[in-house]
């Protein structure tokens, strides 16, 4: 069992949803990016994605499109987000997932990326722009150093096409709660449940939602089948963050919940 | 998803959310662009739409300073002005097939936007475009057409505010609106299967070429020229040709102002491989792979990629690649003016100048250069250009 999976198992057992905030690597700023991702870490966060900007985030939303153009206009990149993983291997209960568009991964070249996140502590990846038929190769070298490739699945995705990610996936699979791009909505798409409940049939990995989240009233919508194991939420994050306050404030509300 | 590379370039790199909507087209070229149904109606629409076939015209006065026989694909006389109408007409019908009621599409010159509300319109589909805002402001007389047309067009200020950004809105508005919209891609780029899609729709370039050529000559031209922006009137052109070992094919890419170091459009002289747009392609890109801006003094060229075929076609060889600076694009375009009584846009005007500016390259030999658009949208670039001014 991946690491990631093993941890949001340990939480259910808790009988709570795992939280996973996304934190784009430099935001709000150099300064402010590792004590915000620490304090994530000491306050409740189970997995913390980082988000790897790239120039052209198709899948994403205006307030990590804006973060994304921000930290790579203060000079963020892939090299320096690995180093400075590599520079604080084992500070960090939660797990980690790189989470980012496949261009600068392919730049940075599969292999060392692949042994360099194996070497700082990295547990998964997720690609937005890389679905089933292109994933086999990065899959299988991530696979072989015991690094989860995290699918994404969401409304419009059929039972066939979850089963042919559920074949290979390792970790958690991600629902996209909305048919759009990443930020926070009010109302959920009426579908989500039923896409909770197809993944949950389909896949034997915990399932997480994401996209849109931002209240944890939002999931007391849903009917106890399709609760799910885990809660993703970045835009949100964001904003209260680049707001000037607390990590550690904004994961309270969510313990509580 | 089968054929969905050229070589080791292509594939389908996109979110899974729109993967559905892409195997639906992939499905609906599979199982009706072939009917009878679809090619007459597609066939009458371009046919008596868009004004094909389109004329090749032999050009006396350029042939004789240049030593070379040089012809031109008239496809700045098609509906709208440009060969754009081509794939926007047959991707408009394969939409209404398949049910959908509206169209979204990007654009970088306006002329694929212009193309695309048009055929919606013809068609019944409501249609939304989305455009950099840099663009809307150096082509604002195609933006009024795409409006008069009943377009929406939404101006994208993210980003470089050029094509790329424009298609990078266009997909994110497709992922919401899938069940009830196609996406009208406009260049032979883009995920699987909108590169084999838009050739298959521009095809009909090089296919009325080689047979004009062939029924007038009795033999092929030496070779075949056009412009590679993201490539479409290229492959067009190009694809019916490339069994023919006899016949040379250039392709021609923006090198912007040629200063070193400058922007350009040129990622297949100047890129490395990468992925943008849903395809493995020629991209201009950083050491981190950020994608780099890109520029030139066509719109309808502005773009850091290129389509994944034309990668592989480098790759091999079949076709050569060269590139044309923005100035000398601007002097074909007034040579052209001048000597043959047309007035080109600047897209096509790089692949002319490619002819002027090598003519040993093709010397005695015929060429057939693909005019692509004719220059009326480019009245504002030529004229700030004659007056020392802005050139974009």
């Amino acid at each position: 069992m991946n690491t990631l999976e093993r941890k949001i198992r340990r939480v259910g057992d808790e009988g709570r949803a795992a939280l996973i905030p996304f934190l784009t690597a430099g935001f709000p700023d150099q300064s402010r990016f590792w004590p915000s991702i620490m304090e994530l870490d000491e306050h409740g966060a189970d997995i913390i994605e980082i988000g790897v900007p790239f120039s052209d985030p198709v899948a994403d939303g205006p307030v990590v499109e804006d973060a994304s153009r921000r930290v790579l206009a203060d000079g963020v990149n892939l090299r320096g987000i690995m180093k400075e993983l590599l520079e604080r291997k084992g500070l960090l209960q939660s797990g980690v997932v790189l989470m980012g568009y496949l261009n600068p991964f392919l730049r940075y070249g599969f292999e060392k990326l692949a042994d360099d996140a194996a070497a700082a502590g990295v547990h998964g990846f997720i690609i937005p722009d890389m679905p089933f038929e292109e994933s086999a190769a990065f899959r299988d070298t991530l696979k072989q150093r015991d690094i989860a490739l995290i699918p994404l699945v969401g409304p419009n995705t059929s039972e066939d096409r979850m089963r042919l990610y559920a074949a290979e996936s390792e970790g958690y699979v991600y629902v996209v709660s909305v048919m759009g791009t990443t930020g926070e909505r009010g109302a959920f798409d009426p579908r989500v449940a039923d896409t909770l409940r197809r993944a949950r049939s389909v896949f034997s990995l915990p399932v997480a939602l994401g996209f849109g989240l931002s209240e944890p009233a939002q999931l007391e919508q849903f009917p106890a089948d399709a609760r799910p194991d885990a809660v993703v939420f970045g835009s949100a994050l964001l904003r209260h963050l680049d707001a000037g306050k607390s990590a550690a404030e904004f994961l309270r509300r969510w313990r509580q919940a | 998803m089968k054929n969905a590379y050229f070589g080791e370039f292509g594939g389908c790199f996109v979110p899974e959310l729109l993967m559905p909507p892409l195997l639906e087209v992939e499905a609906a070229m599979r199982e009706i662009m072939p009917e009878p149904e679809f090619q007459s109606e597609l066939e009458d629409l371009l046919r008596n739409f868009a004004g094909r076939p389109t004329p090749l015209t032999h050009c006396p006065t350029l042939s004789e300073e240049l030593g070379l026989d040089l012809w031109l694909k008239r496809e700045d006389l098609l509906h709208t002005g440009a060969h754009k109408i081509n794939n926007t007409l047959g991707q408009a019908l394969l939409a209404k097939k398949m049910g959908k009621t509206a169209l979204v599409a990007e654009t970088g010159a306006g002329q694929h936007g212009v193309a695309t509300a048009a055929a919606a319109a013809r068609l019944g589909l409501r249609c939304t475009i989305y455009m950099g805002g840099e663009d809307v402001a150096r082509q604002s007389s195609n933006v009024l057409r795409m409006r008069l047309l009943g377009a929406e067009v939404k101006a994208v200020e993210n980003g470089t505010r050029t094509l790329k950004d424009a298609i990078n809105e266009a997909l994110r508005a497709w992922i919401s609106s899938q069940e009830s919209t196609h996406y009208c891609f406009g260049t032979a780029a883009g995920p699987h299967p909108f590169p084999t899609l838009v050739r298959e729709l521009q095809s009909v370039i090089g296919r009325e070429a080689r047979a004009r050529f062939l029924e007038m000559t009795g033999r092929l031209p030496e070779a075949v020229v056009a412009c590679v922006g993201g490539g479409s009137n290229a492959i067009g052109l190009f694809y019916p040709f490339l069994g023919d070992a006899g016949v040379r094919i250039v392709g021609v890419e923006a090198a912007g102002t040629g200063d070193p170091g400058c922007f350009n459009s040129a990622p297949l002289n100047l890129g490395v491989p990468g992925v943008l747009h849903g395809n493995y392609t020629m991209l201009l890109q950083n050491n981190d792979g950020q994608i780099e801006p890109s520029h030139s003094v066509s719109a309808g060229l502005d773009y850091p990629g290129v389509g994944p075929e034309h990668a592989w076609l480098h790759k091999t060889g079949r076709v050569k690649y060269g590139m044309v600076k923005d100035a000398n694009a601007l002097s074909a375009f007034h040579r052209l003016c001048r000597a043959e009584g047309i007035l080109p846009a600047l897209e096509s005007s790089h692949a002319l100048s490619y002819v002027l500016d090598h003519p040993k390259e093709f010397r005695g030999g015929a060429v057939i250069v693909n005019l692509s658009g004719r220059g009326d949208k480019d009245m504002g670039i030529v004229g700030d250009a004659l007056r020392g001014g802005k050139t974009y």
